[in-house]
């Protein structure tokens, strides 16, 4: 699904290399875990995927199914079926949360060719998938993110994956900033969209959020490449031992 | 001081044009008032209070014309329960207004000859009192010269607010027209204002806010690209009073709205907010002058200025504290969202403070679209213009929530959001 051959990237500010060549297969129906040290590249390579400006690519290819992504705006990577689910939300004043998802959807139909959902199917959709992530009527109605706390933003990024039924869904080191109970509210929304046609990319720093969205496998990032892949052991093993060991052993 | 001759000359002729309105109760407040401007002459060119925006257009003879147009949506404030009153570029319009009547407040004409006791002691007064330490010969000219306007005194807390709904159609027109507003002690008042007025209009309203009443005033100046306005609002507060305005200014050549407002009771609180979209010939100035005179008063300024296309936005706004008035709280903050390069703000803050026990803060930015709201949006698939519409409403909001009532928020946002539409995608 989520293909990526030598990616490289570099800051286009600054003649600084940050991916040195990436190389990533995520399949329809799995979850892939990214896991690293500070600057490892492991953001960076969730906003070169979904967009973000102010990063060059040099060298490599990134494709979901048979799109191209990196030719192709932030939006368009989001018709083709790519959701980020961002580390710091942004707070929107003035833009009820409502509407905001609503644009959205309406947006991505749009865009994928079906029609817009009509508001009394959208307000059935949306208040059962905020029910189940605990989002009440007035974190819906509040303005984008505005006064909401660490875990609320969390979970308001997981509704948005709900409604906007992606194919390939990063998630950005989601767990920061959660409590234990925020975490398992989280990662129950993230599991009650596995499906069989829908991969995921958790990034993360600690294995304690993959307790929770338990990953097929794992991948450890160092210094802008994947230095070692394995399965859900090796995150434990990270757990135990840290990055060094793995670092080392990789130079 | 005699006058410079070119001031003086353009002052006569601009008074040539007019008729002073003679006899009745508001006769000696007119007459006061011409010899007032008299010695003031109007605003030229090289006033410092001028500096930003040329005041030629609206002190001429006569009016430079304004193609009238014709909005293809429902008038503002029209799904709202009011008492509506109309003018027609500055001409009361009896059949489309609403009967004058309304439990808690008396409403009158100016250019009724009715005696209005409670009018004659404040008509020209706050005005006189807002000349100092700054002129504003184009209010002075108002009080001379104004043909109508209301007057409204409020007693209690009404039911529903008033709105006044001004009409362009003639696109000559030069409209002068004074509201004087009175909220007696327990009196609440909303006053809603909506529309262009005239190819050129010169407002004056003066509002005398008792202690513990509260004034609420929104205001849409109207699409006119082409019209012109000056205003201005002179406010006195009593104690624990409560004055709130806010104006939404879309399009218009050229816009000069002066807030005034003297806190001269404890514990009151005065918020002034505009917002105002320009798309190239267009012209907005925000010049407001607050003045603490009394222990423990609020004042906030939020004014927020989208431009694109070569437009212009201009703050002037002063708070300055009294001696004497302690635990003074004062804000202020004035910035533009630059869509292009073409487009500019110019700001000037002040602060003059004689009281030590004070919170005063003041800032002012000029700044494009925030790339990070940008990305997220645009990476939930919303399209770049759309994006870019919602991060506009987003920087406005801070002001439009100075509106207390959530439905008038609903409306102004309505008419943000229409604005934006119409020029997505060009």
């Amino acid at each position: 699904m989520l293909e990526i051959k030598n990616l490289h990237v570099k800051l286009e500010e600054e003649d600084k290399q940050i991916l040195k060549g990436v190389n990533l297969t995520v399949e329809a129906g799995k979850v892939h875990a990214i896991m690293g040290p500070n600057g490892s590249g492991k953001s960076t390579l969730s906003y070169v995927l979904s967009g973000k400006d102010g990063y060059e690519v040099t060298e490599g290819t990134a494709t979901l199914g048979d799109v191209d992504l990196l030719g192709i705006a932030p939006e368009e990577r989001a018709a083709a079926g790519l959701f980020l689910a961002f580390q710091y939300p942004v707070e929107i004043l003035g833009v009820g949360n409502m509407t905001f998802l609503r644009t959205a959807v309406n947006s991505l139909r749009k865009a994928r060719g079906q029609d817009e959902m009509s508001s009394t199917e959208f307000l059935r959709v949306v208040r059962e998938k905020a029910k189940s992530l605990k989002i009440d009527a007035d974190m819906l109605k509040r303005p984008v993110n505005v006064g909401f706390s660490g875990g609320e933003k969390k979970r308001n990024e997981i509704l948005q994956m709900a409604m906007l039924e992606p194919k390939m869904c990063i998630l950005d080191e989601t767990d920061s900033g959660l409590d234990v109970d925020a975490m398992k509210l989280v990662a129950d929304g993230v599991n009650a969209l596995r499906d069989a046609g829908r991969g995921f990319l958790v990034i993360t720093h600690y294995q304690r959020l993959l307790d929770h969205i338990k990953p097929d496998v794992v991948h450890i990032m160092s210094d802008g490449r994947i230095i070692k892949t394995g399965g859900p052991e090796l995150a434990l093993e990270v757990e135990h031992n840290g990055y060094s060991d793995l670092i080392e052993e990789e130079a | 001081m005699a006058l410079p001759q070119l001031k003086q000359n353009a002052t006569e002729a601009r008074i040539a044009a007019l008729d002073l309105p003679t006899g009745g109760w508001s006769a000696a407040a007119r007459g006061d008032a011409l010899a007032r401007l008299r010695a003031t002459g109007l605003p030229g060119a090289r006033d410092e209070y001028w500096k930003y925006t040329r005041p030629e257009t609206l002190t001429s003879a006569a009016p430079k014309p304004a193609v009238v147009f014709t909005p293809d949506e429902t008038p503002l404030f029209d799904g709202i329960d009011r008492l509506k009153i109309v003018f027609v570029d500055g001409v009361f319009d009896t059949d489309a207004s609403d009967d004058l009547s309304l439990d808690g407040v008396e409403i009158a004409r100016l250019a009724d000859s009715a005696d209005i006791h409670w009018a004659r002691d404040l008509y020209g007064t706050l005005e006189t009192a807002g000349q100092s330490p700054v002129p504003r010969p184009l209010a002075t000219l108002n009080t001379a010269f104004a043909t109508d306007g209301l007057l409204i005194r409020v007693t209690g807390k009404l039911s529903k607010p008033i709105a006044i709904r001004y009409e362009h159609r003639n696109d000559k027109s030069d409209a002068m027209m004074h509201h004087v507003v009175k909220v007696e002690q327990g009196g609440d008042v909303t006053i809603l204002e909506n529309g262009p007025a005239a190819a050129r209009f010169n407002q004056v309203i003066e509002v005398d806010v008792a202690d513990g009443a509260g004034f609420h005033h929104v205001r849409a100046q109207g699409r006119d690209h082409e019209r012109r306005a000056a205003t201005h609002i002179f406010a006195r507060l009593g104690a624990e009073s409560t004055f709130k305005t806010f104006t939404l200014t879309a399009n218009g050549v050229l816009t000069r709205n002066e807030v005034v407002v003297e806190l001269t009771g404890d514990d009151a609180m005065a918020h002034i907010a505009g917002a105002c979209l320009g798309d190239g010939d267009f012209h907005h100035d925000d010049t407001v002058f607050i003045t603490h005179d009394a222990v423990n008063c609020e004042s906030r300024q939020v004014f927020k200025k989208v431009l694109r296309n070569g437009a212009t936005g201009v703050f002037q706004g002063k708070i300055l504290v009294q001696p004497g008035a302690q635990k003074t709280d004062g804000y202020q903050i004035s910035q533009s969202l630059l869509l292009d390069g073409d487009s500019q703000f110019l700001a000037k803050p002040e602060l003059e403070i004689y009281a030590d026990d004070v919170a005063c803060s003041h800032g002012s930015t000029s700044g494009a679209i925030d790339d990070e709201g940008l990305f997220y949006l645009r990476a939930r698939g919303l399209p770049r213009g759309i994006a870019e519409d919602l991060l506009t409403i987003a920087f406005i909001a801070e002001a439009v929530m100075e509106i207390d009532s959530q439905e008038l928020q609903d409306e102004i946002n309505s008419r943000v959001e229409a604005w934006l539409m119409r020029r997505r995608d060009q």
